[in-house]
């Protein structure tokens, strides 16, 4: 486990400085008016950190109170509160839109040979909207909060929640034509700009994964929106819809919410599959195990993620047949990840394997997301669901899906791509130790919650059985542990901005074309358009391992020529 | 309720043993996968960490669709085969056996009224005996509400504006936690109480020893009568109303060719929107009783009409 950042640092000798995307327009307006998807990319990274700190200071509150089961800091309806803004933080405003609008916002384009996605003004446009949607949901949280849970389950959230649940509602809306807007905008690019030669089998797993996040998002949202709607109708307007004393239908809701909310799973998880097909090909110097059945894994996701909304609502009321149709395309919909799993599994396998930050980050995701995928299983069994469903395990899977995976590829992905975004190397050891510490951290926080989950211990509890509370104490005990893994790497990465050694275009020998230019890239990208004449992941030679003491003799995908 | 840290919650139902089974064969299966994922991050990683000895090379491309293939399928069969097994018990658990002791459930933010057939009475606490089947028949007042008795491995939830139903038959005596797990606003951390499993003749003196009413079905007779239902559907109205003995679980025909079986829910229904589902050979001249009745009365007159079967039977 030898460091070889030192290797990868650049000579002193600083590029002529009017070269980078980050220098070659200066003052404020540069940045709030800029067309340029790498600087949206920095623009919402910087709302999304905002975000992350107000959905986490809900956690926070929320795993504070948990530390004893009576009632000790927060009243019943300021918890409620509490961990309703961390659902509808979290979730809408950082771990939708985190990887595809920063990582995919400044990735496409340049992985795919283009100067910029298809719709740039489209793209500025989407960040306003976002922040909008973010500034009006924040106004209901100062203004008094909402306490339905991110789940706005009819009638509570229609006829007798108290809160300001039509402006969270409101926000929520708006943030969906945001997520429209990328969408639509990174289909479009990748249709429409790949570099000459680069077909639909050579293109990078990461612009396969955001092009199918981007097709579940365009599908899927609308539907969000419209019950968005009708909540909106119901409740502002007493025009009756879900309520069954007026003839409506409560379940009616449930339907059209996890219509959307289950791909928005997959919204979350794809682009980290994305993330980790990049980094562990890079760091096992290892063309990826089956790239075609990669690919067909993450379209039979999208597509299935889409029919199996119904094992929300295995205990609702919903008939039996139903039941046992969405716990069979759950297992279905299983397998893909499965193979996915295997498949990074297999691609060390005879690789050249350097534990750099970004590979830890990435072996910790493998291991979390196998958790979290497996206790799917236990959740798509129809008997099972209904003992553990709205306790502790479903909080813990998702949390293991979403938290354990998606933001631990978030803290992977920018670390991978920090030299290029920033062009400046992050200080390695300190990434490491977060690296580590974010994996212990999590499993400290979110395994006990299976095991409590298991025991009966509901979800959405502010006060609860003293049985439970050893669980709650070693949950909230990693939740410290966890909060340090996730300041850390803000810590460090603010400090590699302005202290770190300057990069060189390739610090890591990998084969992308978003490595071919400089780091940080030029404004327009590349000088010339580059050419790609062959498949993604070229570490080694075809039909030979790369020879044992050499990292180097991996080939660019194509060239600038 | 022992106070001690415990990793397996008591199984006191016949179905919790079930469930019970298939968590543990997923266990070990999901052991087995994160073993051996595990086994192979950890040999992959010392063995090819770079600059080590081992051989490197790549492998034919026979072996690696083979391999693809392989570990595809085994995933889909195995996925298949536990669908199977979860299905099997679920469909084989999914109807209550005849002649269940029924027990009416009544949510509201934030408490659990049940009543038992003989009128007794309770507020989050529910005393069943061991050994016997009991069906709940649920609704809420409210909003959606879920019965949750972990002991039992019991979830379901509780609707407002129609009957959810659930059945169980516990097998050890004690006294288990009963909890809402459906949010349903300020304090559903508090909406929470007991379920008493006592043997059958200690069930039957404790049942005998509540301040008795009329019961259900008794006052459900009563609103029969003073609501006006019985001029026209009563076995000797001149009235053209079809006669409700023995029409509680039977297939009936509807006029638009339909056919639908009379459960609570649709005769639920037929109260509340009497000219939705009429049937066959009737006109549609009953008017609505929509807003008239409460939840409370509406369980009262099904409990009625369920009780009219019993008699037909007999």
């Amino acid at each position: 486990m030898s460091g070889i950042t030192a290797e990868r640092a650049a000579p002193e000798a600083p590029p002529t400085r009017e070269d980078t995307y980050l220098t070659a327009e200066t003052g404020l307006a540069s940045w709030l008016l800029s067309t340029d998807h790498k600087r949206i990319a920095l623009l919402y990274m910087a709302g999304l950190t905002l975000f992350f700190f107000v959905g986490a200071a809900g956690a926070a509150a929320v795993r504070l109170e948990l530390f004893t089961p009576e009632a000790n800091i927060l009243t019943a309806d300021a918890y409620n509160r509490a961990f309703t803004l961390h659902g509808t933080i979290m979730v809408w405003f950082f771990l939708v839109p985190s990887i595809p609008v920063t990582l995919g916002n400044f990735l496409v384009p340049l992985m795919i040979g283009a100067r910029d996605l298809a719709f740039p003004r489209l793209n500025l446009i989407s960040w306003y909207v976002f922040m909008a949607a973010g500034a009006l949901a924040i106004w209901s949280l100062v203004a008094g909060g909402v306490d339905t849970g991110w789940t706005f389950y009819t009638p509570l959230s229609t006829a007798f929640a108290n809160g300001h649940v039509l402006t969270a509602a409101a926000a929520v809306f708006v943030a969906g034509f945001s997520t429209i807007a990328t969408a639509v905008n990174f289909i479009a690019t990748v249709h429409l700009l790949r570099a000459p030669g680069l077909t639909w089998f050579r293109l990078p797993l990461f612009v396969w994964a955001i092009y199918a996040t981007s097709l579940v998002m365009v599908l899927a949202t609308p539907v969000l929106s419209m019950v968005l709607l009708l909540v909106f109708a119901e409740r502002a307007f007493g025009i009756p819809i879900f309520d069954p004393a007026r003839g409506g239908d409560p379940l009616l809701f449930q339907h059209l919410f996890w219509f959307y909310s289950h791909p928005a799973v997959y919204i979350m998880i794809l682009p980290a599959f994305g993330v980790m097909s990049e980094i562990i090909t890079c760091f096992a110097r290892r063309q990826i195990f089956g790239y075609t059945f990669m690919v067909y894994a993450i379209v039979w996701i999208a597509v299935v993620g889409f029919l199996v909304w119904g094992h929300h609502m295995f205990v609702s009321g919903q008939s039996t047949f139903a039941n046992l149709a969405f716990s069979f395309l759950s297992f279905v919909v299983a397998v893909p990840s499965a193979i996915k799993v295997f498949n990074w599994t297999a691609t060390l396998y005879r690789g050249q394997i350097v534990f750099d930050a970004p590979m830890i980050y990435a072996l910790g995701f493998i291991g979390l997301f196998t958790i979290g995928g497996l206790t799917g299983l236990f959740l798509a069994s129809i008997p099972v669901d209904v003992h553990v469903t709205d306790t502790y395990f479903v909080v813990a899977h998702f949390h293991y899906i979403m938290v354990g995976g998606a933001v631990s590829a978030f803290y992977g992905g920018l670390s991978f791509w920090w030299p290029k975004i920033t062009g400046r190397l992050y200080p390695e050891g300190w990434a490491r130790f977060a690296a580590v510490t974010m994996f212990f951290g999590f499993g400290f926080t979110f395994f006990p919650m299976f095991i409590m989950g298991f025991l009966g211990m509901p979800r959405r509890y502010q006060v609860y059985p003293p049985e439970f509370q050893v669980w709650h104490v070693l949950s909230s005990a990693g939740a410290v542990i966890l909060a340090v893994a996730y300041l850390l790497p803000m810590g460090y990465l603010a400090w590699s901005l302005f202290r770190g050694r300057r990069a060189d275009p390739n610090p890591w020998g990998a084969t992308g074309l978003e490595w071919q230019t400089s780091s940080p890239p030029p404004k327009e990208n590349f000088r010339t358009l580059p050419v790609v004449e062959e498949g993604p992941y070229l570490y080694h030679p075809e039909h030979a391992g790369p020879p044992a003491l050499e990292r180097e003799p991996h080939r660019p995908q194509g060239s600038q020529q | 309720m022992n106070r001690g840290v415990s990793l397996w919650p008591p199984a006191a139902s016949e179905y919790a043993t079930a469930v019970d089974a298939i968590f543990i064969g997923l266990l070990v299966v999901s052991g087995a996968i994160l073993l051996l994922v595990a086994m192979l991050l950890l040999v992959f990683c010392t063995r090819y960490r770079r600059g080590s000895s081992a051989p490197r090379g790549d492998l034919p491309e026979f072996i690696r669709r083979d391999v693809e293939i392989g570990w595809t399928a085994a995933a889909l069969f195995l996925a298949l085969f536990i669908f199977w097994w979860a299905a099997s018990v679920q469909i084989h658990a999914g109807t209550p056996p005849p002649g269940a002791l029924e027990i009416h459930v009544d949510a509201k933010q934030w408490m659990w009224k049940t009543r038992h057939p003989n009128g007794a009475r309770e507020i989050n606490a529910l005393h069943v005996p061991r050994g016997e089947a009991v069906r709940l028949v649920m609704t809420s007042q409210d909003v959606i509400h879920s019965f949750f008795v972990p002991a039992f491995r019991l979830k379901q939830d509780v609707l407002p504006g129609r009957f959810t139903e659930t059945w169980f038959r516990a097998t050890q005596p004690g006294e288990y936690h009963l909890l809402c797990a459906e949010f349903c606003g300020t304090d559903h951390a508090r909406m929470r109480g007991a379920v008493t499993v006592m043997e059958p003749e200690e069930y039957t003196r404790w049942a005998a020893a509540q301040p008795m009413e009329l019961d259900l079905a008794a006052e459900g007779s009563a609103l029969f009568t003073s609501l006006g239902c019985s001029g026209c559907h009563a076995a000797a109205s001149s009235v053209h109303a079809p006669s409700l003995a023995g029409i509680y679980g039977r297939v009936i025909h509807l006029s638009d060719g339909r056919t639908v079986r009379a459960d609570s829910a649709y005769i639920r229904d037929s109260i509340l929107q009497p000219k939705r589902d009429v049937v066959a050979g009737y006109a549609p001249i009953m008017p609505t009783f929509a807003g008239l009745l409460d939840e409370g009365e509406l369980q009262r007159l099904l409990a009625y009409i369920e009780s009219l079967r019993a008699a037909e039977r007999r």
